[in-house]
This record gives structure tokens, sequence and C-alpha cells, in this order.
């Protein structure tokens, strides 16, 4: 019961730390001193709190694009163990409705977008879907291996069955999966190489440009959510990375927190060290992903 | 004729036809006998859909004949959906036989679970398009057609009913050849446009090439068995891969599994709405139900048999969802994905057989649950799709989804309806089409872990490409069409459709969410197939999680997502609520034309589709120093179509020209023609 509630309050609270702790991040290797850790909190404060302009081209589907996201990926966010923890819920093909709740929620936002009838909105939604289909062979792929090497067809037990003596054993593989994986996490939260989260008026822009429109309580919905999809991607992430276990259930959530925010840190050196890919580079990417992702499937199964 | 009717509960072995009994005892009235008869009440619902179109025919006021029909129609889903689903639950099958005088041999009728599973879609979609074409089509205003179409529309359900029920190979043929030409007839309804006409030569000629691998496949099924009756489940002790391939290609064609998928988009987009609903939603089921009768003649099965169903069906899927993403026409989008979803059925059966050789309940079991699953959902949002298509096309009398956009707003409870068959139709939860796919999913999981074939596991990835895609194609559809503002003028004065239109929409949407929400109901429907097809399926379990989870975090996520926005929307109005235009980046004249279009949309993803579909932009060149204005047009084009099928086609009809002299429109040669190809045979088996 504790476990579960420290899952909710994690799940909950923690996600916008990750954004603060990246920009952070960035600050310092730009010689900057950069806005303060908690900025993210404020920043959803301040929107939370404002009036909204809604454009007169839109339907309910403006409002209820945010709105749909942040409540599928919620109920994504019930679904993955954090760390050592088991989920609050987990059945067997939880792991389908995992992705495919993310799914739901790129339905939502494309479609908000397409409602404010921008051809800009527009042009992101399209990058918006066409990149994801393209990463999702690649999830898909990591969650074979896993269930290969684990025998489970749910996220628990699945994640907590990598251990360092699992890492000794089929270690290739496993990096390989991280490697593709790590390439999904930056795709599917729209950060450097794929999309630069700080601007706003390029032509590689993705995510930021389906959310023009959006203001006040809407648009804090929409980066909260996004800042939770990172997190719960990034959380899928550090479970295989970060197989260890400390045998105290406290401590385990300790190094939880502290490898998520190692996460954060190493998508900020990502984002400071390299520069957005050209828009045609993307799928390349992506497809490679999922082939180095196909390359440990078949490492394990051979 | 004198109908003999058996009742046999339980045993799948065939009775003899002196075995047969009569089921009506004396004493006790007709009446009491047919609503004690589920399996009755089927056939009088046949009966009742083959003449529902007959009153339109000979009535001097044509909306009374559609309105009868709809009625009929109506009351044939009624007697028939209860009767159905009690003998599937109950396990009840039925026997019947008609004794005609016909050379083939005797003509059987039966119901097992196979038949009554597929003859759900069939009911339920044709009474559902039969309400919706008194607004869609209606007699007042189509005085020429409506009787026609009305009277084909029943007679195709009957005759697909009728398919269902065969278990002799001629009657079999028979109605399916009655099923395929009111097919064509509906199809060409409107005849005066070419594209109509050459659609509808299209399918009557793919029809019976299939048509001619199925004539070959039942004579070679009476080489085996020495009747034209179907042999019981598990029976037919030869496993000849010939038959199976035979199978394959003519239930393959009309499924329109890849490659044999030609003639299906221009089929399904140049039809009366209505009509593409039940030639999308339910005939092309018919070639599924074809392989599955046919496969389970076998008691063994190749290992190949599968593995070429699944691949076949996987690239169909996957090609077909690829090329619909690149379509601006709305009904040739529905179309290639319908393409798309049969190919996940297909894939479907495929790891049942796979299952069946490699000798594993679970993967049976998963692989034809998600199949038949699979089946009942298409059954029911893609007529709920190609309704909305009708709505739009009522509504700005265009196909164009690039001459559409904004009509959310003149449509409101349209745009709602097909915005649930979109969620639905992308496999997105908590609606239905999650459900089938999940069932896919576990098997496709399972076999990653330790079973013999785990390469059978590399369909996962597939299937969530051919969802990301699917996903892309639909928000496309719904985005292009409803949402923005408009970009015709068409579109601009949109109207939302009558409450006739409207009923049958919202009634397939919430089937959908059922089905999403409650997946016991549906499985309760599917599991009883399973044993009956693959006897294997019966060493399963049945599901490995408890379908609950998926009601509870379903309803969960609605009433999440409903709580939010009202949250938000109370909040905003105590604020402030400001309105405005777009931003447009600071682009002072935007125009609706300037908006990103359906084309646009699919143009990216396009480009990563390159070899199978291509665009093809005609524009005519600028001449002068005052050039007069041109037009610009641009049609997305399916590369393996126009590059491989068509050439190919032309040659074959280069080829086959000098059989043209043969056809010169007099009737009294054809009869000699007849006669002649009679004696000669007569000659040949003497």
């Amino acid at each position: 019961m504790l476990n579960t509630l420290l899952h909710m309050a994690l799940v909950l609270a923690m996600p916008p730390l990750l954004l603060g702790v990246i920009g952070k991040t960035k600050a310092a290797f730009a010689g900057r001193v950069g806005a303060p850790f908690l900025q993210p909190y404020y920043d959803l404060r301040r929107l939370f709190g404002k009036g909204v302009v809604i454009s007169d081209t839109t339907t309910w589907i403006f409002k209820a694009g945010p709105v749909a996201t942040l409540a599928a990926t919620l109920f994504a966010a019930l679904l993955i163990p954090l760390g050592r923890h088991p989920a609050p819920i987990s059945f067997h093909g939880d792991l389908i409705l995992f992705a495919y709740l993310f799914a739901l929620g790129r339905f939502f936002t494309t479609a908000a977008a397409l409602d404010t009838g921008s051809s800009f909105e527009g042009m992101g939604a399209a990058r918006e879907v066409t990149f994801s289909c393209l990463a999702e062979p690649t999830l898909f792929f990591a969650l074979i291996t896993l269930t290969r090497l684990s025998g489970a067809m749910s996220l628990t037990p699945m994640l907590a069955y990598v251990t360092p003596g699992l890492w000794a054993g089929t270690g290739a593989s496993l990096l390989l999966m991280l490697f593709g994986l790590f390439i999904v996490l930056l795709a599917e939260n729209c950060r450097i190489p794929f999309d630069d989260p700080n601007t706003h008026l390029e032509l590689t822009m993705i995510h930021e440009v389906m959310v023009l429109d959006h203001s006040g309580p809407y648009l804090g919905c929409i980066l909260y959510g996004a800042a939770l999809k990172l997190y719960l991607l990034g959380a899928f992430f550090v479970n295989i990375a970060i197989p260890f276990s400390t045998g105290n259930a406290l401590g385990d959530w300790v190094i939880f927190a502290l490898a998520m925010l190692a996460l954060a840190v190493g998508i900020g050196v990502v984002e400071s060290v390299m520069a957005r890919l050209r828009l045609i580079r993307v799928p390349q990417l992506l497809v490679a992903a999922a082939i180095l992702t196909a390359f440990s499937l078949v490492l394990v199964v051979r | 004729m004198c109908v003999e009717l058996c009742w046999i509960d339980g045993s799948p072995q065939p009775v003899p036809p002196a075995a047969s009994r009569s089921l009506v005892p004396k004493g006790k009235s007709m009446f009491h006998d047919m609503m004690a008869d589920p399996s009755l009440l089927v056939m009088i619902a046949t009966v009742l859909a083959a003449l529902s179109g007959v009153p339109g025919l000979v009535l001097r006021y044509p909306p009374l004949g559609q309105r009868l029909a709809a009625g009929t129609a109506c009351l044939a889903a009624l007697l028939a959906l209860p009767s159905l689903a009690y003998m599937l639950l109950t396990g009840a099958r039925a026997r019947y036989l008609l004794e005609l005088n016909l050379p083939f041999g005797a003509c059987e009728l039966a119901l097992d679970p196979l038949s009554l599973f597929f003859l759900i879609p069939i009911f339920l979609v044709f009474a559902a398009g039969a309400c919706y074409a008194t607004g869609y089509w209606p007699a007042r205003s189509h005085r020429h057609t409506e009787p026609s179409v009305t009277f084909f529309y029943g007679l195709l359900s009957a005759a697909m009913a009728m398919v269902v029920l065969s278990r002799n190979g001629a009657l079999f043929l028979i109605s399916w050849e009655v099923m395929a030409l009111s097919g064509y007839f509906l199809l060409v309804t409107e005849h005066e446009e070419a594209e109509v006409r050459s659609a509808g030569v299209v399918y009557l000629v793919a029809s019976h090439l299939g048509a001619a691998f199925l004539l070959f496949l039942f004579a070679q099924l009476k080489l085996a068995t020495g009747s034209f009756l179907f042999p019981a489940t598990g029976t037919l002790a030869v496993s000849s891969s010939l038959i199976f391939v035979a199978a394959l290609v003519g239930f393959g064609s009309k499924a329109g599994i890849m490659p044999l998928h030609v003639w299906l988009p221009s089929a399904h987009a140049n039809a009366p709405s209505h009509v593409s609903a039940l030639l999308s939603g339910v005939m092309l089921k018919m070639g599924i139900y074809g392989i599955l009768r046919v496969v389970s003649f076998f008691p063994e099965k190749p290992l190949w048999w599968g593995a070429l169903l699944l691949v076949a069906g996987l690239t169909s899927a996957l090609m077909g969802i690829c090329v619909a993403s690149a379509q601006k026409d709305v009904k040739r989008l529905l179309a290639y994905s319908s393409i798309e979803n049969l190919g996940i059925v297909a894939a479907g059966v495929g790891m049942a057989l796979i299952g069946q050789s490699v000798n594993s309940p679970r993967l049976v079991w998963l692989g034809l649950a998600g199949a038949l699953f699979h089946v009942l959902n298409h059954a029911l949002f893609k007529p709920l799709m190609f309704f909305a298509a009708g709505s739009l096309i009522h509504a700005t009398g265009t196909r164009d989804l690039d001459r559409m956009g904004g009509l959310a707003k003149r449509l409101p409870a349209s745009s709602l309806l097909t915005l649930a068959g979109s969620i639905a139709i992308c496999g997105l939860p908590p609606f239905n089409g999650f459900v089938s796919e999940l069932l896919l999913y576990l098997g496709f999981f399972g076999e990653a872990v330790d079973a013999p074939e785990p390469y059978v596991a590399l369909g996962a990835p597939v299937l969530a490409l051919v969802g990301g895609v699917a996903l892309l194609s639909f928000v496309k559809l719904f985005g292009s069409a409803f949402l923005g503002a408009p970009r015709s003028a068409e579109a601009a004065a949109g109207h939302e459709s009558p409450p006739s239109m409207l009923a049958p929409m919202a009634l397939l949407a919430l089937l959908c969410l059922a089905g999403g929400l409650f997946p016991q109901g549906f499985l309760a429907l599917v599991t009883p197939v399973l044993g009956s097809v693959f006897p294997q399926a019966k060493g399963y379990g049945g599901l490995s999680f408890n379908p609950l989870w998926l009601t509870a975090l379903g309803g969960a996520l609605i009433v999440t997502a409903a709580l939010l926005f009202f949250a938000l929307k109370e909040r905003a109005r105590g604020v402030c609520e400001e309105r405005g235009p777009t931003w447009g980046c600071g682009y002072l004249r935007p125009a609706p034309r300037m908006q990103y279009t359906a084309s646009s949309f699919g143009v990216f993803f396009g480009s990563l589709a390159a070899p199978l579909i291509r665009t093809r932009i005609k524009v005519a060149a600028l001449a002068g120093l005052a050039p007069a204005p041109v037009r610009l047009s641009y049609q997305p084009e399916e590369t393996i179509l126009y590059r491989v099928i068509v050439p190919v086609l032309e040659v074959a009809g280069i080829c086959f020209s000098w059989l043209r002299r043969l056809q010169h429109g007099e009737m009294q040669f054809y009869i000699l023609y007849i006669f002649a190809t009679l004696l000669l045979l007569m000659l040949w088996v003497r």
C-alpha cells in the first residue's frame, strides 16, 4: 500500500523536475546559471492560473486533446514499475496497453493540432504521427526481447527479471536494446536530435508546433503530460539500465529517483553536444534503432 | 420442394439424409414450433432478407417500398440475431435438407458455430444499412435507382447468408455467384459515370477469376470425397495442398489479400456508401469464412500453410495501410484500410494454423480468437466509417478530403460518431479494436517465450507498425474532414445528416465501445467457434488475463478524461476565455486553402513508402508571356497496380482479343454455344 502511494506520488510530482534538470544541465554546458530546478513547476502553476485564448476555428476537440492525452498518460503511469517496485496494476498483456495508451494520446494531440486549421500545426502533426509509427517497432522489438528473456508478458515481472546476473549473461543484447530504446526515448519525447523543445518557428519543429495555439491550463496539461511521458519512458529505460537492488524498499526508491535524475542529466548532455538532425535524416535514425533492437532479439533467440 | 428439418445438438457428424427426421411434431401449432426453434428463425430471416426489396419493385409509391424494406430488414435482424447468439451460447446446431431434385446431390444447409458466427455481421450490417439507406439513398430523390438498389441489397445479404449456410459445394457456388452478381449490380448503381463502369468491370473479372479457383477447389473436393457435400471437421484424410492453394487464391481474392486486392479499392469507393458498408464490412469476410471452412476439413495441416497465410496477411496489412495513408478520397482510404484489417484477420488465421501444426493450443486459441474478434470488430467499425463517409458525401457532395474541412461545426453528431469509429479502427483503447489486436499480440509474444517457432514473434513489430500507420491515416481522415476551416464552398455549406442515418451509426459506435469495455460479451460469441474449427483450441484454458481489467481501466479512463475536460471548461469560464483567430505565426492573411490538406498530411510518410505509392501530378505547361490559368491535379496511385498488374492485364487483353469475335451480341448463337459445350462435355464423359 505504501509502495503504491509512493509510486503515485513520484509519478505525479517528479516529472517536471526532470525538465528542470535537463534545463540546468544545458545551461551548465552553455556556461549560464540557468533557470532554477523547480522552474517547470512555477511554469505549470502560472499556466493553471491563466485565462485561455481559443481560436474561432476550433471545436471541442481542441480542448479535449490535451485532456485526453494527459488522462491516457496517467493511466499508462499505473502500469510501469518504478525501480524494483511492482506497478500498482499488472496483468498479462499490460505492456500492449502501455504502448497503446501513448498512441491514444497521440491521436488526440494530433487531432487537436489539426483542429486549429493552421498549416504549421498540421505539418507538426504529420511529422509526429510519421515518426511515432517508425518508433513503434523498436519498442515492440525490445518488449519481445524482454519477453523472451523473462518468459513474462507483463511489465512488472518482465522488468524485475533484469538483474546484474542477466546483464552478465546477455549484456550485448541488452546494450543494443538500451541504445535503441534511448533513441526512441529521445524521439518520442521530441528531444534533440529529433526536435528542439526550445524553438517555435523552425521548420524541423514537431511537438512544440502542434501546441502553438493552446494556452493557459490546456498548455499546462500538455507540458505536464509531456513531462510525464518522458518520465514513464525514462522509467522503462532506467529499469533495464540500472538492475541493482539494495534489498531495502526505501533504498530502491532512492536508487530509482537518482537514476532518473542521472537520465535527465544524460539527456541534457546529449542535447548540449548534438545538433538537431535534418528532418529527412530522422526516419533513417529511427529505422536504425529498430534494426538494433531487432539484433538484440536475434541474439537472445539464436 | 420438401424441406425436412433435423435438429442435432452437439454432434458435428454429418447425418445421412435418410436418418434426418422431421422436427415438426404432431399436435402443436406451426407458429409455436417456429418460436421454439431458433434455427428456423434464422432461415425465416434469410428468406425475409431475400424478399425485402421485392415490394419496392412493384409498389407504385417507391418511398413506401423502401420503408417496408428497412422494416423487413430490421425484423430479419431482430429474428436472427438473438437466435444466433442463443445457439452460439448454448452450443446448439441444426441441419436442414432442401430436397430439391438437382443433379449435384442433396442440398444441405447447416448451422454450426462457424456459420452462426459469420451470420451475425451479415444480419447486423444488413439491417443497419437498410435503415441508413432511407436517409442516404431516399426513394424520393433517387427514383430510378432506389428500387433496384434495395432489391439487390436484400438479395446480396440473403446470398451471403446462403454462402455461410450451404454444406454442398454446388449450392455454395450458386450462392457465391448470386452474392457476387448482386454486388455487381449494387456497385454499378451510378453507371452513368465511366469510373463506376470500369470499377464494375474490374470487379466482375476479379470475382470470376476467384470463382474459377473455387470451381477447381470444389471439383477437387468432390474427387476426394465422392460427393459435393462438405466433409465434417477434420475428416478429410488427404492433406492436399492443391486444395489449400486454390482456397487461398479463390477466397483470398474475395477477402482482398494483397496482391489479389486489385478490384477492391475502386469497387468500394464507387458503390453507394451503405453498399460499401455491406461489401466491406461483410462480403470480404466471406473469403475468411471460406478459408476457415476449407482448412477445417483437414485433420493435418502442414506448417507452411499457416506460415504462408501469416506472411500474406501481415504483408497485406502493412501494404494496405501504407497505401491508405496516401489517399485523399475518403472511401478509397477506407477501402485500403479494409485490406489492412482483412490482412490482420488472415494473419490471425495463419497463426492458428501454425499453432495447429506445431501442436500449440495456446497459439491456435489466441490466433483464431483474435481473428474472429477482429472479424466482429471490423463488421462494426468499418460500416460505421463508411456510413460516416456517406454523411460527408451527403453534406458536401464530394469524396475528396482535400475539399472538406471544418465539418465538425456543421455535423456535430456525425463528427462525434466518426471520432469513435476512428479510434476503434486504429485499435486504440478503450474501443473494441484494441481487444482483438491484444489477443494477436499475446499470441505473437507467447511464441517468443519457449515455443518451437520463436520467429512467429516477429509479427508483433509489424503489427505495431501497421497500428502506427493506421493512426496516421485516421487522424488524417478525421482531421481533414471535420477539423480546421472549410476548404471549399460545399464544405462551408455542409449540413447534418437526418436521424435515419445517424441512428445506425450511433448503434454501431455504441457496439464498438461495448466491445472494448466488455470484451467478455464478444469473447463469449467467439469461443464456441474455436473448438469447432480447430479441435486443439479446446486444450487451452482461455484468456490469460482477466478482461475485467479492460473494463475497469477503460471505464476509468473515460471518466477521468471527462472529469478533467469539464473541470477545465468550468475553470476557463470562471477566469476568462477570449476568442480570436488561429495564430498565423505572424502571417496576417491566412486563407482556408492554405491549411494542411489530407494529401499534404500523408506526403511525408508517403515519401518513406515511395515504392508502394506515388503521386501522379497533372499540370499543363505555362506558355506565352501572359499565360492562361492552368489547373494542377494530383492523384495518389498504387505502384503495384499501375506498374505490375495493369500492364499484365493489358497484355492479357491483347492476347485474348480474338475471343471477342465470339461475342457478337446475337442471342441465338449464344444458345448454340451452350448447346455445343454441353454436347461436347457429354461426349467427353461417356
